[in-house]
C-alpha cells in the first residue's frame, strides 16, 4: 500500500504522506518552477523533470538515503538531441532540441530509465540518469516527420512508455499525435502498430490511419501486460494484444473525452478515467467532477462522485495526473485548478488534502 | 578583457559568478566560462548550441545580432550580460 505521493505542479514538486487517517504535505521542492514529470524508481529514488521557461528542461534526482537532508536533490544529466546534420535536416518540421520531458519510466533493468519528450525524441539511460542516449532509430523513421504537435501546432510528444514486465527489451510508446509505436529490440527498430482506432478530427480519408491517432495516454495492466487501455482524443479504447489491435469502449460515461487513464495493476477488467467535455471546452460535464470506473473490461461504467465537487467544478485532469498504487486500492488525481483528491477504496470515495496547489501535471505513488 | 555577468535568476540552480576572460567573440567568451562551469551551458544554449529563445545576451548595452552562432566580435574591453527575457505568469 502506497503511503507517499509525489505531485508535480506548475510551481513546484510536493510530497504528501499518509499520516494517521489523513494526507499531509511534508515537503515542497523547486517552488516556483514548472515540474513536467516525476518518477519514483523501484529503488525509491525520485526523479523530477523541470520545464524552466527560460533555461530549458532539467532533471533532478533524490536518492532514498538522502531523503530529509538539506541537499537531498541534485541535478543530473538531461537528455539532449544530437547535432543536426548540415543539409540532412532540411524540411524537418521538428526542432532537434529538447522541449520538455513529458514522461519518465523505469526500464525493468536496474538503473535503466526511459524518457519521452517533446518534440518526440525518446531517450534511454542505463545509469540512473547520469547519462542519456538518444534513440536514433525512432527519430530517423521517415514517418516521424508526419508526427504533428498537440494543442494547435506545438511539438509532438511521447507521453507514454510501456515496458513489458516479462521482457525489458519490448517497448511500446504512445505519441500525441502519432499513434502507438513498438520496438522488440530495446529501441533499435520500430513499427507503428495500432489498428482499430479512428480520429474524428481528421479528413474522412485519413480517419483510420494509425499515425493520425492522438494518444492522450496509455495504461497497462501489470499482471496481464497484453491488456492496454487508451484515453484517446475522441474516445476510450482497449487492446488485448499489447496495443496492436484496439476496440472502442463506447460505454464510457459521462463523456468520451479526457486525458488520463489508470489500469488496475492485477485485474485486467478494471480501469479508471476522468472524463470531460471534449476539446473545444475541456471542462467537466455539467460542472461535476467525476471518475469513471469499469470493472468488466469496459462493458459498463460506474460514475464515482463521493467526495468530488458536484457544482461549478472546472477541473481538468492532465495525462499523467491520475495514478493508482500497486494494490489497486489507492488512487490519486490532480487537476489544472490545483485540486488533489485521494481515494483509499479503489475510487468509491475521495478526500482532498488541505492544500491549494498550483496546476497539477503529474502524480506518482511511492511506498513509504 | 571581457567581463561576463549572469542573471541572478540562475543562482537558484547553480553558481554563476561573473567572469573575466580573453575572447574575440561572444561565443568564445561563453565557451571559456562553460569550460570551467559545464552545467551552465544547457541553461544558456539549446541542444544545437543556439541561444535559448527566452535568454538574452547584451554586448556593451546592445542585444547580440547573431543568436545562432554568437559570432558578434568583442573589443579588448567589453561587458556581456546574460539574462532572461521577460515572460511568464
Amino acid at each position: 500500500m502506497a503511503d507517499r505521493l509525489h505531485v508535480a505542479t506548475r510551481k513546484g514538486l510536493f510530497e504528501i504522506v499518509r499520516d494517521g487517517g489523513g494526507w499531509e504535505i511534508v515537503d515542497a521542492q523547486f517552488l516556483g518552477d514548472p515540474v513536467s514529470a516525476v518518477l519514483v524508481d523501484p529503488e525509491g529514488a525520485v526523479y523530477a523533470a523541470l520545464d524552466l521557461g527560460h533555461f530549458g528542461a532539467k532533471l533532478w534526482r533524490r536518492d532514498p538515503a538522502s531523503r530529509g537532508s538539506a541537499a537531498a536533490w541534485r541535478e543530473i544529466a538531461v537528455p539532449a538531441f544530437p547535432p543536426k546534420p548540415e543539409g540532412d535536416g532540411e524540411g524537418d518540421p521538428h526542432p532537434w532540441s529538447l522541449g520538455k520531458i513529458w514522461v519518465i519510466e523505469p526500464g525493468g533493468v536496474a538503473g535503466r530509465l526511459w524518457a519521452g519528450t517533446m518534440p518526440g525524441g525518446l531517450f534511454r539511460s542505463d545509469d540512473r540518469g547520469a547519462s542519456w542516449s538518444f534513440v536514433e532509430a525512432l527519430w530517423h523513421m521517415p514517418e516521424r516527420r508526419r508526427w504533428v504537435g498537440v494543442a494547435g501546432g506545438e511539438q509532438p510528444g511521447i507521453n507514454s512508455v510501456l515496458v513489458d514486465p516479462r521482457d525489458p527489451d519490448d517497448i511500446r510508446i504512445g505519441v500525441s499525435t502519432a499513434g502507438v509505436w513498438a520496438s522488440a529490440d530495446t529501441g533499435r527498430s520500430w513499427r507503428l502498430i495500432n489498428q482499430g482506432m479512428y480520429a474524428e478530427y481528421m479528413p474522412p480519408e485519413l480517419r483510420g490511419e494509425p499515425i493520425a491517432q492522438d494518444i492522450h495516454r496509455l495504461a497497462r495492466c501489470g499482471a496481464h501486460p497484453e491488456i492496454v487501455w487508451c484515453q484517446h482524443h475522441n474516445g476510450v479504447f482497449r487492446s488485448e494484444n499489447a496495443g496492436a489491435d484496439w476496440r472502442e469502449v463506447t460505454a464510457i460515461r459521462p463523456s468520451k473525452f479526457g486525458f488520463a487513464v489508470a489500469a488496475h495493476p492485477r485485474d485486467p477488467l478494471t480501469a479508471w478515467f476522468v472524463p470531460a467535455i471534449k476539446d473545444e471546452r475541456r471542462i467537466p460535464v455539467d460542472g461535476r467532477l467525476v471518475v469513471a470506473r469499469t470493472r468488466d473490461g469496459g462493458a459498463s461504467f460506474e460514475v464515482l462522485t463521493r467526495g468530488l465537487p458536484q457544482r461549478h467544478a472546472y477541473d481538468l485532469v492532465w495525462r499523467h495526473a491520475l495514478a493508482v498504487d500497486e494494490t489497486g486500492e489507492r488512487l490519486a488525481f490532480g487537476s489544472t485548478s490545483g485540486g488533489l483528491w485521494i481515494s483509499e477504496d479503489a475510487g468509491e470515495s475521495w478526500a482532498m488534502p488541505e492544500a491549494r496547489l498550483p496546476p497539477i501535471a503529474a502524480v506518482r505513488f511511492a511506498a513509504a | 578583457m571581457v567581463t561576463i555577468w549572469f542573471t541572478s535568476a540562475l543562482r537558484r540552480f547553480l553558481p554563476t559568478p561573473s567572469a573575466e576572460v580573453e575572447a574575440a567573440t561572444v561565443g568564445e567568451a561563453l565557451a571559456r566560462v562553460f569550460a570551467t562551469q559545464p552545467a551552465l551551458r544547457g541553461y544558456v544554449l539549446d541542444d544545437q548550441g543556439v541561444l535559448r529563445r527566452h535568454v538574452a545576451i547584451y554586448l556593451n548595452g546592445e542585444p547580440v545580432r547573431d543568436r545562432w552562432h554568437l559570432t558578434d566580435p568583442v573589443g579588448p574591453a567589453a561587458d556581456i550580460y546574460v539574462f532572461q527575457a521577460l515572460s511568464g505568469g
